[in-house]
């Protein structure tokens, strides 16, 4: 601190610090001291009319860990081990690796399309891969119920083609499910992971797939050569603009998931809401984060930002 | 034994223009190139030198006509199933693989061994002299290096026709001089025949075994450098390689290959031509500047009293302006090679522009 005060003697730091203190003031406003009063209120319990008492305990995150200490979970009398948190928090990173793999699979080939595709169609393309951001998110998700119940868009579809070869056909149970979650998951979140995907792509040299022809690799291999790994940028920014909303998202979950299929994101949400128990939902929304921190860490320590290959 | 290592038979390269109509970026090209040769595409930019040479390499197909390689008829033949590598103008180094790996790129898709590619990556890289460089990434390098290793990447497979893409085109002169003198051993050495693409007619001059002169998507002439510097065909020819003086006229009497023209202006000039021409042809004669003399010789079929209009002097040469029989307008080329180095004559003296025969080319538009 001392050292920090002594380099605001020279003018230019000081000038830098300056310069730099709207965005500083922006930061801590906005990020820095909700982020403290949430990890203050995590530690804290809560009173009968859901106010945060302030205090010193990690009894919050034992409860998330599984120690309920004060109703019975089942047969056994409190204290006892409950792992519905934990079933919760596994279920969320579950359906976000899921959600990243899927979008990846469909996205991939998306955008390597587009940027395949000539130059003057790229812009048209791009624009209707975006044209449903231009509907409200919750709208968008609303969608997908009519699409899938049980005498949904889907289920006509199915039953008349049965119908037509005389097949017998029971309406399927598609609304309601992890399965319908994860649907409207991917369709929300593909065009954050073809972008990034795209500018990848489009940005490779054309003149490297003619260099790979040229030393006799066939399409295939130059793709898995070439193509391929300089695209990988593009993934990885992806995936991490993918993954991070996905373990927080509650929207996707509360619409398709009904009561079924309860994510972190609807935990911390009808903590705050419903269960007025601030204190739990803060430890979770900590927890949430750190699991994301690491799995991301994780994930940028394998396979790097990319950025040594798309300075390139 | 096939007869040419590269023979383009009447090729045609339509490409859809911009408002729908065909534009020809190759029209009707022939070439025969024998194995072993250094051989250029040397013209102006967008005669179609790069669509030739990509053509060859499979990048593009031939609207009409055929590519044979070593008398193989090359069809669709999809360019990583063809006997023959690039470098590009560009270099095209993989910027996510080290050198080594770039360099290996071919011989692994052949599917190598592992064990022969190392000792073959170290022998290219040694080739090229940058030897130790495997574990460098192409970043790391200078234009001219990556360059070396672009050529070494290409050359270790082998390849039965190397095509290069105006390889030097982003280099600094003095680089360039070095690199040509470089590829040229290093292609004597290796004995695979180059095709050459430059618009650099020097570069092609000095490389080259043979030359095909391009421009507007046909080949002009075809020859070795004193060929095409000596006996040019056409105007075009004479004009794009080197610098040429110019003197219109028609056709008066041909005795063999003396060819008496008389010049507008009223002047004659004895020229040589091979062709036979028509009495009152019109026809271009071309003159390079240094076969033009300043001091009287003797013997110089040609003679005329004109007048110096100005003077350059570049060191070696001193070059002069001289109009001469009215309007014609030559410049003539003096080495300088007396020690006093006064010039031949100043601005604004009469001098005797003289010229042999021989020196005299007769051109047919
Ligand atoms: N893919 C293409 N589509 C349309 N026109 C093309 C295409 N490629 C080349 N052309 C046209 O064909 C002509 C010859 O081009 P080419 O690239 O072969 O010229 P070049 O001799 O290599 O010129 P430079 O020295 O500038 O490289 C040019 O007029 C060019 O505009
Ligand atoms: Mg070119």
């Amino acid at each position: 601190m001392t050292a920090f005060l002594r380099s605001l003697r020279d003018k230019d730091n000081l000038r830098g610090l300056g310069l730099i203190s709207p965005s500083l003031l922006w930061m801590i406003g906005l990020l820095i001291i909700p982020l403290i009063v949430v990890m203050i209120s995590s530690v804290g319990g809560r009173d009968p009319d859901g106010n945060v008492i302030f205090g010193f305990s990690f009894h919050n995150y034992l409860r998330l860990a599984g120690y309920n200490y004060d109703t019975p979970c089942g047969d056994v009398p409190p204290p006892c081990f409950d792992d519905l948190y934990l079933t919760i928090l596994w279920r969320s990173l579950v359906l976000a690796f899921q959600t990243t793999a899927l979008v990846i699979a469909v996205g991939y080939p998306l955008a390597y399309f587009v940027a395949r595709a000539p130059a003057g169609h790229r812009n048209l393309l791009l624009f209707l891969i975006l044209v449903p951001l231009w509907t409200n998110f919750v709208i968008r998700v609303y969608a997908w119920i009519m699409i899938l119940r049980t005498q949904g868009v889907l289920n006509g579809l199915i039953g008349s083609a049965l119908g037509v070869l005389n097949l017998p056909f029971k309406p399927l149970e598609m609304l309601y499910t992890p399965g319908a979650v994860l649907v409207g998951m991917v369709y929300e979140f593909l065009p954050f992971m073809i972008l990034p995907m795209y500018t990848s792509l489009e940005k490779i040299d054309s003149s490297l797939f003619e260099a790979a022809a040229d030393l006799g690799a066939n399409p295939l291999r130059t793709f898995l050569r070439v193509t391929l790994p300089l695209s990988m940028p593009g993934v990885v920014a992806g995936t991490i603009l993918v993954f991070i909303p996905v373990m927080g998202t509650f929207i996707v979950s509360d619409i398709l998931g009904g009561r079924q299929v309860i994510l972190v994101g609807n935990l911390i949400q009808r903590q705050f809401l419903d269960a007025r128990d601030p204190a739990f939902g803060s430890a979770a929304s900590i927890l949430l984060m750190v699991m994301t921190l690491i799995v991301t860490i994780f994930y940028t320590r394998t396979f790097g930002f990319g950025e040594e290959i798309a300075s390139a | 034994m096939p007869q040419f290592a590269v023979e383009l038979r009447d090729v045609v390269k339509r490409f859809p223009g911009p408002s729908g109509e065909e534009v020809y970026a190759v029209k009707h090209v022939s070439l025969q190139i024998h194995d072993g040769e250094f051989f250029s595409l040397l013209g102006p930019s967008g005669c179609g030198k790069t669509t030739s040479l990509r053509m060859i390499a499979g990048f593009e197909l031939p609207t009409t006509g055929a590519v044979m390689i070593h008398d193989r008829h090359m069809g669709e033949t999809p360019p990583f199933q063809r006997p023959v590598n690039t470098v590009f103008q560009n270099y095209a180094l993989f910027p996510h693989m080290t050198v080594g790996e770039n360099v290996a790129f071919g011989l692994e898709m052949k599917r190598v061994p592992k064990t022969d590619i190392a000792p073959r990556v170290t022998e290219a890289l040694r080739m090229v002299r940058l030897p130790g460089m495997e574990k460098r990434k192409p970043k790391q390098l200078s234009g001219g290096q990556q360059q070396r290793i672009a050529l070494a990447r290409a050359l270790i497979n082998r390849p039965e026709v190397l095509l290069l893409d105006e390889p030097l085109g982003a280099l600094d002169l003095k680089l360039r001089k070095e690199m040509q003198l470089e590829l040229k051993t290093l292609q004597r050495e290796v004995g695979i025949t180059f095709i050459y693409v430059t618009h650099d007619q020097e570069e092609a001059l000095t490389m080259s075994d043979r030359i095909a002169v391009m421009s507007g998507g046909e080949v002009l002439q075809v020859g070795g450098a004193a060929d095409i510097y000596e006996r040019p065909n056409c105007r075009f020819v004479a004009d794009f390689i080197g610098e040429t003086n110019f003197l219109r006229g028609t056709v008066k009497e041909q005795k063999g290959k003396t060819t008496v023209v008389e010049v507008d202006g009223g002047i004659t000039v004895r020229a040589e031509s091979e062709n036979s021409l028509a009495h009152g042809q019109s026809v271009t004669i071309a003159v390079r500047p240094e076969k033009i003399h300043l001091r009287p010789t003797s013997g110089a079929a040609n003679a005329f009293a004109g007048r110096v209009e100005d003077l350059v002097y570049i060191g070696t040469d001193t070059h002069y302006g001289v109009r001469f029989a009215g309007d014609h307008r030559v410049r003539v080329r003096e080495q300088n090679t007396d020690s006093a180095s006064t010039p031949l004559a100043r601005v604004g003296d009469e001098v005797t522009v003289s010229f042999a025969e021989a020196a005299a080319r007769v051109l047919v538009e």
